[in-house]
């Protein structure tokens, strides 16, 4: 898997020192004068999970466009495993697997067929790119249908082909546009384990996905993009730790007329009859039930409101608005 | 039934290596491109019923209107049977106008299915993939011409005086008319666009251009515009290989073919490496 693709005449083998991806001032300025990126600059680690995050047209799926040819940049540099694009885009093609937002094959073939030839596009011969294809499709859970139309497949295992396809030539960084979109929670959670597998034999994997919680179990660094600008770059525990507030949902047995005023505790009742508490990092839950117990209340349920990085991320993002305006 | 995803925690399933012995970009580039005509000679066989069926149809009606029914009335021209002489131009005809179909049709499919997109992620090279969709069109239209040719016995009797010429004629044809497909593809933004230039631009410079007469039998202004019309030298070079006279010199048709196709190689790899029409 994690076999350097092509190791051809002028393809450099890459240092661990070397960032898998390392972007400067990348900027895209659309015709009409849209402007969707603003001079990002982004580093990925070789064997990182890394995750990127953004509202829809924050400028994530511009960014993967232009780092894998199908958008052409206005202005910036972009090295993949150390080799500069601009100089030798071939040899960093090589090294790139990608998995699209929008399903992109030829619906009218089959899968195996649609898997070799992408080998064959890679350079890969015939003979051992339907080999490889049928072990891609295999371990996609697809070698049952490898001869049925792929229109014909479900939504699931139309991503799962893509992500076949993506991996057939042996990438060293995959990137990966939303792979779980639209499909049900078994295929999602059975998909993380797969690229987490994937991940774990070496291969780098950049992730954009709109599943905050998806980020947060599977990438160890993240970054937020929001109207064309990294807004946040770091490991997805230092983020975390930002939130210096958590929001609770308390259950109580009994309905309550108001929220309760609980010292230190800010309250607020919800429409269910349930309370919203706002708990400041550090400080004790017990402080919190003895003065729930003080005011009589009895606590059946409790959980937390919100997925804590949604939350980070709604409060990057917004913030980012408000500031422009 | 469908096998599961990777087992939870299996790190047993992986990709076998990539072979070991290093491939260099040259041999790369040929199985990109073979690749490519592997995949449009699958599809044209694949869709037969789309893609060979209905022209040779067509042509064949042809055959059949200006054979028995209206050809004995027309009589002769210029020394030859009237379905004799038409019937170069009719293959020809075939010939470029499916060579540039399957282009357009291909490349412009993979464009609104964004299945194009897998070549353009490739390494591969922007001259094996317009070297690969080229020769699928060539493939498909010289398929065509070959059985239109055979048909044609059915109703003419052809010496092909010049064979080597007559197949050369026909491969350079298909390749022009194939690479202009591809532009035609690069540029098209709807459907409306992949038929505007075919039927609009290519059927009557095809009608126009000495299939079914010859230009000697124009007034003098007519003839000397037919000459700005290249299809007229196309068509005249392979009456030329087939029938011995064409109505102009067979060495300026040849010139007219490469220049054509040395332009359109140009234009069409130009567009392609700068993306115009794929990419934003």
């Amino acid at each position: 898997m994690n076999s350097t693709a092509q190791e051809g005449e002028s393809v450099a083998l890459p240092t661990n020192a070397v960032p898998a991806l390392r972007i400067r001032n990348l900027r895209k300025t659309y015709k009409g004068g849209v402007e969707a990126l603003k001079g990002i600059d982004l580093e990925v680690d070789q064997g990182e999970f890394f995750g990127l995050l953004g509202p829809n047209g924050a400028g994530k799926s511009t960014t993967i466009g232009i780092i894998t040819s199908l958008v052409n940049k206005s202005e910036g540099s972009i090295e993949v495993f150390g080799i500069d694009t601009e100089r030798d885009l071939e040899s960093a093609k090589r090294l790139i697997g990608v998995v699209p937002q929008e399903i992109n094959f030829n619906q009218f073939e089959q899968p195996l067929r649609i898997v070799a030839q992408q080998a064959g596009y890679y350079g890969i011969p015939w003979a051992e790119a339907q080999e490889r294809a049928g072990q891609c499709l295999e371990w996609m859970g697809l070698w049952d249908k490898r001869k049925v139309l792929s229109r014909a497949l479900s939504g699931g295992m139309k991503r799962r082909l893509m992500i076949a396809r993506a991996l057939v030539h042996g990438p060293r960084l995959l990137i990966l546009d939303e792979p779980t979109a639209g499909v049900d929670i078994e295929i999602r959670r059975a998909t993380w384990e797969l690229l987490e597998q994937i991940n774990r034999q070496g291969t780098t994997i950049i992730l954009t996905t709109h599943y905050l919680e998806e980020a947060e179990s599977l990438c160890k660094r993240l970054a937020i993009i929001d109207g064309g600008c990294i807004v946040q770059n770091s490991d997805t525990r230092s983020l975390l730790r930002q939130l210096a507030i958590e929001t609770f949902v308390l259950d109580p047995q009994d309905a309550l007329d108001a929220a309760p005023k609980l010292d230190g505790f800010p309250t607020a009742m919800r429409e269910d009859g349930s309370i919203e508490v706002e708990i400041k990092q550090g400080a004790s839950l017990n402080q919190l039930f003895d003065s729930l117990k003080q005011e009589g209340i009895v606590i059946t349920s409790m959980r937390n409101k919100a997925n804590r990085l949604e939350e980070l991320f709604v409060r990057l993002v917004e913030g980012g608005q408000e500031s422009k305006l | 039934m469908t096998q599961p995803l990777a087992e939870s925690g299996s790190e047993s399933r992986t990709l076998s290596p990539i072979s070991e012995s290093p491939r260099s970009r040259a041999t790369e580039a040929w199985v990109g491109f073979a690749t490519i005509v592997r995949r449009e000679v699958h599809r044209i066989l694949r869709i037969w019923a789309q893609t060979l069926l209905p022209p040779i149809i067509s042509t064949g009606l042809y055959f059949i209107i200006f054979g028995p029914v209206l050809g004995q009335r027309i009589g002769v021209v210029e020394g030859y049977s009237y379905i004799q002489y038409v019937t170069p131009g009719l293959i020809m005809m075939s010939v470029l106008l499916n060579s540039y179909q399957n282009v357009v049709s291909s490349f412009f499919g993979a464009k609104f299915q964004n299945h194009v997109e897998e070549m353009m992620v490739s390494p591969m090279s922007s001259n094996a993939i317009l070297l690969g969709y080229s020769i699928g069109g060539v493939f498909r239209g010289l398929v065509i011409g070959s059985v239109v040719s055979l048909m044609s016995l059915l109703f003419a009797d052809l010496p092909v005086v010049h064979p080597v010429l007559t197949i050369s004629v026909a491969v350079l044809t298909a390749v022009a008319f194939a690479l202009a497909g591809f532009i035609n593809a690069l540029i098209a933004r709807n459907f409306d666009e992949v038929s505007i230039i075919p039927t609009f631009v290519l059927a009557p410079l095809t009608m126009l251009g000495g299939v079914f007469y010859s230009v000697n039998m124009l007034p003098d202004f007519w003839k000397t515009i037919s000459y700005a019309n290249p299809i007229l030298y196309m068509v005249n070079a392979f009456r030329y290989g087939i029938l011995g006279r064409s109505d102009m010199p067979i060495e300026v048709a040849f010139g007219v073919l490469v220049v054509f196709i040395v332009c359109f190689y140009t234009l069409a790899n130009s567009m392609l490496k700068r993306g115009i029409g794929i990419r934003s």
